[in-house]
């Protein structure tokens, strides 16, 4: 049994296809990026995992359970096993940091919020922000906001965590420390899907890459075969081009 | 004209007018904050309904929908003749008072229920995905992020919105409440000058609407700036 597999996934947004036939695997401990040019499908492939898009055919199955989309306890399964970051943070704007992180575990999993707030500060310790947990989010840089976001998905103890260009909307300098978080998490064998831009972060990090292009999987394998040595033209293209500087 | 304004002022500024007219003004508040307070608790209702969604409650949606529409576009006076003759063909021993409260109830339902309507949809969507990814109900969503986010953009219009109802509760005089402008009449009959009456009048309103507004302004600096702590 894989911890996630997707199974010929397809999705469009109105009569636009933008997933066509998306087959893939995850095994517990993996690391797999998502890599390719925008409007490549990498992020409807992760909102469809998160049930905020619904995939018009294809099966996704976490752990062996399959998600039913028509189902919200199913779809509340799918949200339980796995936690997303987003390119925007979006963290809670009228909570502090130690809120952000403690509120779902506290009121959605009802866990004892002593615990919760234990474990929150650990995390927040773990991601450099033991001296902002107080603090509010437009307080923070963005480098900071998303390294909430970070603690805040893991608080939830997810299997799988999802990244969603987490650093695209980040300046240069604050990059570093935001990849330098997730290095750490992939060495304590965090399940991660990664989608980024960031091809030498990438080719460091992950066990498997996926080429996407137009909603469809141009090529998948190991990071050094992908990015150094893609075969199709379609690959060769897009990585000269964003390997160039 | 000044020598009947100085033989009426004496006589004006007693126990008895003053009482009329402080009773008045009771009357316009009391009826402004409690057509107004339920008018807010009412479009609060009205707008959770309207973004339940579901086939079953479509119908329900669609009523509230029409009530909204009809009624931000008829004036408050046909509004308070409908009520007013509405109610008195089913009990007869309604207080004008009361019709006039549930009148202005009536109208600021309508438009309270945009302001807040507005005020959930300046919560940016991505906000409210975060909540859903991480399995909030619709009603923590509502309790954990939109209603503390649009709190400061829901009270100081809502806030202005009551504040200028002052004013136009002046029309309920027309069915016979005793408010200020109705007091204004009967001291007017009683023969004090239009000129005494009404411009004592104006300072009563300005009274009332004053203190209010600079509340309203000192609530709005105050939701800016705190973060609900």
């Amino acid at each position: 049994m894989h911890h996630l597999e997707i199974n010929k996934i397809n999705a469009s947004y109105g009569t636009l296809p933008v997933l066509r036939e998306v087959s893939l695997t995850v095994e517990k401990g993996e690391i797999v990026s998502l890599v390719g040019p925008s409007g490549s499908g990498k992020s409807t492939l992760l909102r469809a995992l998160m049930g905020l898009t619904k995939p018009t055919g294809g099966e996704i199955l976490i752990a062996g359970d399959k998600i039913n989309y028509d189902s919200k306890k199913s779809v509340a399964m799918a949200r339980d096993r796995m936690a997303i970051v987003f390119q925007q943070y979006n963290l809670f704007q009228n909570m502090n940091v130690l809120k952000n992180v403690t509120l779902a575990p506290v009121e959605i999993k009802r866990w004892p919020a002593k615990e919760v707030e234990e474990h929150a500060k650990y995390l927040l310790d773990k991601v450099g922000l033991s001296e902002k947990y107080n603090a509010y989010p437009d307080e923070l840089s963005g480098g900071q906001q998303q390294r909430v976001a970070i603690a805040r998905a893991l608080a939830l103890k997810p299997g799988i965590l999802l990244l969603d260009e987490v650093t695209s909307a980040l300046d240069p300098e604050l990059v570093t420390e935001v990849l330098d978080t997730i290095k750490g998490l992939a060495k304590d064998g965090m399940t991660m899907l990664i989608v980024s831009h960031e091809m030498a972060f990438v080719r460091e990090i992950s066990s498997k890459v996926v080429m996407m292009d137009e909603g469809q999987m141009v090529e998948v394998g190991p990071p050094q075969k992908i990015i150094d040595n893609p075969t199709s033209d379609r690959a060769k293209e897009f990585f000269s081009k964003v390997l160039r500087h | 004209m000044i020598d009947r304004l100085a033989n009426e002022i004496p006589r004006f500024f007693e126990y008895y007018t003053m009482a009329l007219l402080l009773k008045a003004m009771a009357a316009t508040l009391v009826m402004t904050l409690v057509g107004c307070g339920f008018g807010f608790v009412g479009g609060f209702l009205i707008i959770i309904l309207r973004q339940t969604p579901g086939k079953l409650w479509l119908p329900l949606r669609l009523v509230v929908i029409t009530y909204v529409e009809i009624f931000r576009r008829i004036p408050f006076l046909v509004i308070l003749y409908l009520v007013l003759f509405f109610v008195q063909a089913l009990a007869s021993d309604v207080s004008l008072f009361v019709i006039a409260t549930v009148g202005i109830f009536m109208l600021s339902i309508a438009y309270t229920s945009e302001i807040i309507r507005a005020g959930f949809e300046s919560v940016p969507r991505q906000q409210i995905e975060t909540a859903t990814v991480l399995n909030f109900s619709r009603w923590k969503i509502l309790r954990y992020v939109i209603i503390p986010q649009s709190w400061p953009v829901i009270i100081p219009p809502a806030f202005a919105f009551m504040v200028g109802f002052i004013k136009d509760t002046a029309l309920v005089s027309q069915i016979g409440v005793l408010e200020l402008t109705f007091a204004g009449k009967i001291l007017n009959n009683r023969g004090y000058s239009a000129v005494l009456v009404f411009g004592v009048i104006l300072l009563f309103y300005f009274a009332l609407s004053y203190p209010l507004s600079r509340l309203g302004a000192w609530l709005e600096t105050k939701l800016a700036s705190s973060r609900n702590k």
